[in-house]
């Protein structure tokens, strides 16, 4: 899905300097689930748009459908009933990629340009580089990308990166009815967000609030949460996501550590071919002559 | 609709769905706006973001619009007159209402018939045989000068507000607790959030559906939350009004255009077999005026009728023949789809044409609408959709148990296209008739629907005049002007609803200026004459076409007062007015009653302002005309004199399958439910009992279906598979029941078989003294279509309707449930 209207930052696996003469502003998309009707227009339009037709499944005694996302739905809505001091409630949360500022998926990812970070904050998948290891799954604070059984390659919510490399919202925010997904600069979602926030306050939810973790230096993905101080009330949604460590080692120091200790074995076998020479065989041929 | 008119005098949301951002609460009952209208949900979303808005839900259940409101309280199904007559009492004994506001533009002040009265459960009048009234009791009392009376000191027995304070002083809260199951606690505080709304700077907008409609007494459930927001000065206000949300894209047409039995196009009325006098036809339906200056309106009926039959039969109407009157078909009862099945269920219909609906699915008792169908001769189905009631006659397993070697009905399917495949338009919930263009081809064989349509009627036309046949006159004579016979575009169509003159067309104040020469498109229905003069094929939508072009395909939305007024968008009926009754937005000296939120005011010579004034716009306020301007006596109602089958004031009756078995209101057996709703022979048997079915049911839609199309597409199928029912957690343990097992859900008429979802958002109810729970039914399947195959929901509803609009009562009857 490489479309050259955007610069990359960073690619999986790769150690190659990025462009950064041209300047571009992050983008984000803000959740409000205080205004989120779980309608699933933005399932279908995601669909539509990424011309991706999930399977027919079974209803599972909920209204989560696909209950899990997949390699075919890269956006599904999560429902959970709670019974608060207030009486009860359903809250409904949109579930897909969150485009962390710092991406567990791209760190784990072995496969040179499989995954992109543009200048934007959008984290996108090239699939015609994806190796199928699945180490992004493991690598995400989420667990949000899919493995597809079909063709081995890895799916995730793109942030429509192409509609958006040419100046359209992503195709959920165009069709939410509500106005419950919004769509800008970073900057202007923060501010959208303060006003739903101080609503939100106004109607008694004192915990209302962005979620927006520093954990992963922030994400291009926000919420606008009743219960900011919970938000694993809204069907696990992580309470403070990072990369997990053994990522960041297995990513981090210990390549460094590998390259050195393989330069290390190949300089001693060097040094000790020069000084101890070639492993000498005796002839057969010159034993038996030694013995005449 | 059939409750609007007898209040207000025009059935259909009043206000509409953009000025719903001015409410400052909105109360959703009777319906779920979010589930079923979410792009129209928006709006109740601005009001909350930009308008500081409150929302209330009121529902069986707690649905999606309860998600994102602001407070919610349950109730029983099928008991909302119950809770809205309680609203009723709390205003009045609280002496919350906007007191000026009812005194000058309702009925408040008027004298009733010494001879009305309402006793046990009864109205005067009722016979137990027929289950009918006898109205001739239920009307005002008229003065020697022909007007009605009224005492403005509201302190006389017989005046509508001390009858109005006495039927519902007996719904009190405990009442509405006992009968609705509802927390006393929880009633009250509802009650006061609307009673906010009694004061001039703040309004209420009431947004129902099926949730009101689908009742034997639903039209009396309307009519109960119409007569609060009189009380609360609520109509005609920006923010205001009761807004029926509509089903279906087109529904507001089709009963626009009078596709009902008993209607004529523009709400006008088919003669009853009785009304063989042309002139005695227009008199019932043209009042004279019952107070002093009021417009009525409907004085003007002939004008549209003699318009409607030109536009019908040309020059063959002439007055000569009273417009060919005799051609028109005489009703003997009402034909509604009910009646229509049973007569077809005794076997008194040969054929059948089914038309863009799924009737075997959408109707109900299924049983007895597939025997009814097996006794056609032939049916004709005309749908983009391979429809079950196109396939009734095949085996599908349990989804559809039937023999087909035992079926003799011939079965035609004439694919037609979707609204997308043709030009044309619909009619939305807020009587905005917005035009849209073709985005493609019909695919393969299918053929436009008027296309098809006009292919029958061409060649039965043939057939009739080359071999003759019974009355053959009306067929013969019926206009047919269209350039190609077989294809009538759209365009047509659309230029002749809206209507032309016939001669040049003089201004009646001076002769000599021609406002309207031969041929030309009208501009509105003021210019509308009964001397066949003027063609157009439904009054209300005079003024859509003109000679500037199509006025439904405007797209300018700007919004010059901010109020969400955007007259430029489309045209909306009657005459661009989109906030009906909006004279009622002012008080009676002719300034808004909240200067804030203007809409029209006089200014000092006519009326004008945001909006089309719905009100003739030259009167002076000192004229005293009132803002109800389609009802003789001006005002709105609150006694709906004769106008309804079932009583001139909404009182709670029971569903015909009740889970208590006794309407806590009376002691009358004859009134434990609807005493006039119609039951035909044979389905009263078909009634289930509590003792057998214990359980309250509904049926109701999801976001992600529309009825039963979409299970045939691809998306929404993945988006919600498969059948499911919803029960509370008490329930699930009673029955041994867990989440996501299937289960069988049976009435007294079949049974279903669908996953069990169980959930929170049910909770039993303490009814009458016992505990009551409710079994909620989505009815999205069925045995054709890309979702998982289910059975169809209506399986299980009783064959019993309003008794004004005979629409089923879906949402109230009796299940039983069990692990399958």
């Amino acid at each position: 899905m490489a479309l050259q209207s955007l610069d990359i930052v960073r690619r999986s696996a790769t150690t190659t300097p990025s462009p950064s003469v041209r300047r571009m502003p992050e983008v984000a998309k803000l959740i409000d689930v205080s205004t989120c009707i779980g309608c699933k227009a933005c399932q279908a339009a995601c669909m539509e748009w990424n011309d991706v037709r999930d399977d027919v499944g079974t209803t599972g005694g909920v209204y989560d459908n696909p209950p899990d996302l997949t390699a075919a739905s890269w956006t599904v809505m999560r429902f959970s009933e709670r019974r608060g001091g207030g009486g009860l409630e359903w809250l409904i949360r949109k579930d897909g990629c969150m485009h962390c500022q710092e991406p567990g998926c791209l760190k784990a990812c072995p496969a040179p340009g499989a995954i992109v970070q543009y200048a934007n904050g959008i984290v996108d998948f090239h699939e015609e580089n994806c190796i199928g290891c699945g180490y992004c799954i493991t690598g995400c604070p989420f667990d949000i990308p899919r493995l597809s059984e079909k063709d081995g390659k890895v799916y995730k919510c793109t942030l429509c990166s192409d509609r958006v490399a040419v100046g359209l919202e992503p195709a959920c925010i165009k069709a939410c009815p509500t106005g419950a997904l919004q769509f800008g600069t970073k900057e202007q979602m923060r501010e959208y967000a303060a006003e739903r926030i101080s609503d939100l306050k106004a109607r008694g939810f004192a915990k209302a609030g962005l979620y927006d973790p520093a954990g992963v230096g922030g994400t291009h993905v926000m919420y606008v949460l009743h219960y900011a101080d919970q938000p694993g009330l809204y069907n696990g949604l992580a309470a403070d996501p990072r990369i997990d460590p053994m990522v960041s080692l297995w990513k981090g120091v210990t390549k460094p550590i590998a390259l050195a200790a393989m330069g290390a074995g190949i300089l001693g076998c060097v040094l000790h071919y020069v000084t101890k020479g070639p492993n000498d065989v005796p002839d057969e041929a010159g034993r038996e002559e030694g013995r005449k | 609709m059939a409750s609007l008119a007898p209040t207000y005098g025009r059935g259909a949301m009043t206000n509409h769905w953009v000025d719903i951002r001015n409410a400052d609460l909105v109360l959703i009952m009777g319906g779920n706006a979010a589930e079923a209208h979410p792009c129209g949900f928006k709006w109740v979303i601005e009001a909350k973001k930009h308008n500081r808005a409150k929302l209330i839900v009121v529902d069986p259940r707690f649905t999606r619009s309860a998600s994102v409101a602001d407070y919610y309280a349950p109730l029983r199904v099928g008991t909302d007159i119950a809770f809205l007559g309680g609203v009723i009492n709390h205003l009045l004994t609280q002496d919350r209402i906007h007191h000026e506001y009812v005194k000058a533009y309702t009925d408040f002040t008027f004298l009733v018939d010494e001879g009305f009265s309402f006793e046990n459960g009864l109205f005067s009048g009722y016979n137990a045989e027929t289950h009918t009234y006898d109205r001739s009791s239920w009307h005002y009392q008229l003065g020697a000068d022909g007007y009605v009376k009224n005492d403005p000191t509201l302190r006389h027995p017989r005046c509508v507000y001390q009858l109005l304070k006495k039927h519902y002083s007996r719904y009190t809260p405990e009442m509405v607790e006992k009968v609705c199951g509802t927390p006393k606690e929880q009633f009250i505080k509802v009650a006061e959030m609307i009673a906010s709304t009694a004061v001039p700077d703040r309004t209420m907008t009431v947004l129902y559906a099926l949730g009101w409609t689908q009742h034997s007494l639903g039209s009396q459930i309307i009519r109960t939350a119409a007569m609060i927001q009189l009380l609360l000065g609520n109509i005609g206000m920006a923010g205001g009004g009761m807004n029926a949300l509509r089903g279906h894209s087109n529904i507001q047409g089709l009963t626009d255009l009078g596709l009902l039995s008993d209607l004529l196009p523009g709400y006008l009325t088919l003669p009853g077999e009785k009304e063989t006098d042309y002139g005695a036809y227009i008199k019932k339906r043209a009042p004279r005026p019952l107070r002093p200056n009021q417009l009525s309106y409907w004085q003007n009926y002939e004008k549209f009728h003699v318009s409607l039959m030109k536009a019908w039969f040309g020059d063959a109407a002439a007055k000569t023949n009273n417009w060919c009157f005799d051609w028109l078909p005489k009703m003997d009862k009402p034909h509604d789809v009910l009646q229509v099945f049973e007569d077809m269920h005794q076997g008194r219909i040969n054929g059948y044409l089914c038309q863009g609906f799924n009737a075997l699915a959408a109707f109900p008792n299924k049983a007895k609408l597939g025997t009814a169908l097996a006794r056609l001769k032939f049916l004709v189905v005309m749908d983009p959709l391979a429809t079950e009631t196109s396939e009734f006659w095949r085996n599908f397993g349990p989804y559809n148990d039937v023999d087909p070697a035992k079926i003799r009905t011939t079965v035609f399917n004439l694919p037609c296209g979707c609204f997308a495949e043709e030009d044309g338009s619909l009619v939305n919930s807020g009587r905005w008739v917005q035009w849209h263009w073709k985005g493609a081809e019909p695919p393969g064989e299918a053929k436009v629907s008027t296309d098809i349509m006009a292919h029958i009627f061409v060649r039965l036309r043939e057939l009739y005049r080359a071999e003759g046949g019974a009355f053959p006159e009306p067929i013969l004579n019926l206009s047919w002007p269209y350039r190609i016979p077989v294809a009538p575009s759209s365009e047509e169509l659309a230029r002749e609803y809206s209507g032309k003159a016939l001669v040049d067309l003089s201004d009646p104040k001076d002769k000599t200026r021609i406002i309207r020469k031969a041929g030309e498109q009208l501009d509105g229905f003021a210019q509308l004459r009964d001397d066949g003069t003027t063609s157009c094929g439904c009054w209300l939508y005079c003024g859509s076409w003109t000679q500037a072009g199509n006025m439904m395909a405007r797209r300018d939305n700007s919004d010059p007062f901010g109020n969400g007024q955007t007259l430029g968008w489309a045209w909306a009926w009657p005459a661009n007015r989109r906030i009906q009754y909006n004279r009622a937005s002012c008080d009676p000296a002719g300034n808004p009653w909240n200067a804030k939120r203007r809409q029209i005011w006089w200014n000092g010579s006519a009326w004008g302002g945001s909006d089309v004034p719905d009100f003739k716009p030259d009167s002076d306020p000192a004229e005293g005309m009132g803002p109800f301007i389609m009802n003789p006596e001006g005002v709105a109602r609150f006694f709906a004199v004769d106008k309804m089958a079932d009583g001139p004031f909404p009182e709670h009756y029971e569903p015909l399958e009740s889970p208590i078995g006794v309407n806590p209101f009376n002691t009358n057996p004859l009134a434990v439910s609807n005493p006039a709703a119609r039951v035909f022979k044979g389905d009263r048997d078909a009634f289930g009992r509590a003792a057998e079915f214990p359980y309250a049911a509904t049926t109701y839609r999801l976001t992600e279906h529309f009825h039963f199309w979409t299970k045939h597409c691809r998306i929404n199928a993945v988006l919600q598979p498969e059948q499911f029912v919803e029960i509370d957690a008490v329930l699930a343990a009673e029955k041994n029941i867990r989440n996501g097992d299937r289960v069988t859900v049976r009435s007294k008429r079949g049974e279903i078989k669908a996953v069990a979802v169980v959930t929170e958002r049910l909770t039993p109810l303490t009814v009458n003294g016992r505990k009551l729970h409710q079994v909620g039914i989505p009815l999205h399947w069925g045995f054709k279509g890309a979702a998982r195959p289910g059975y169809l929901t209506n399986t299980l509803t009783p064959f019993v309707g309003d008794a004004n609009t005979q629409t089923p009562e879906f949402k109230s009857f009796l299940v039983n449930i069990e692990k399958a």
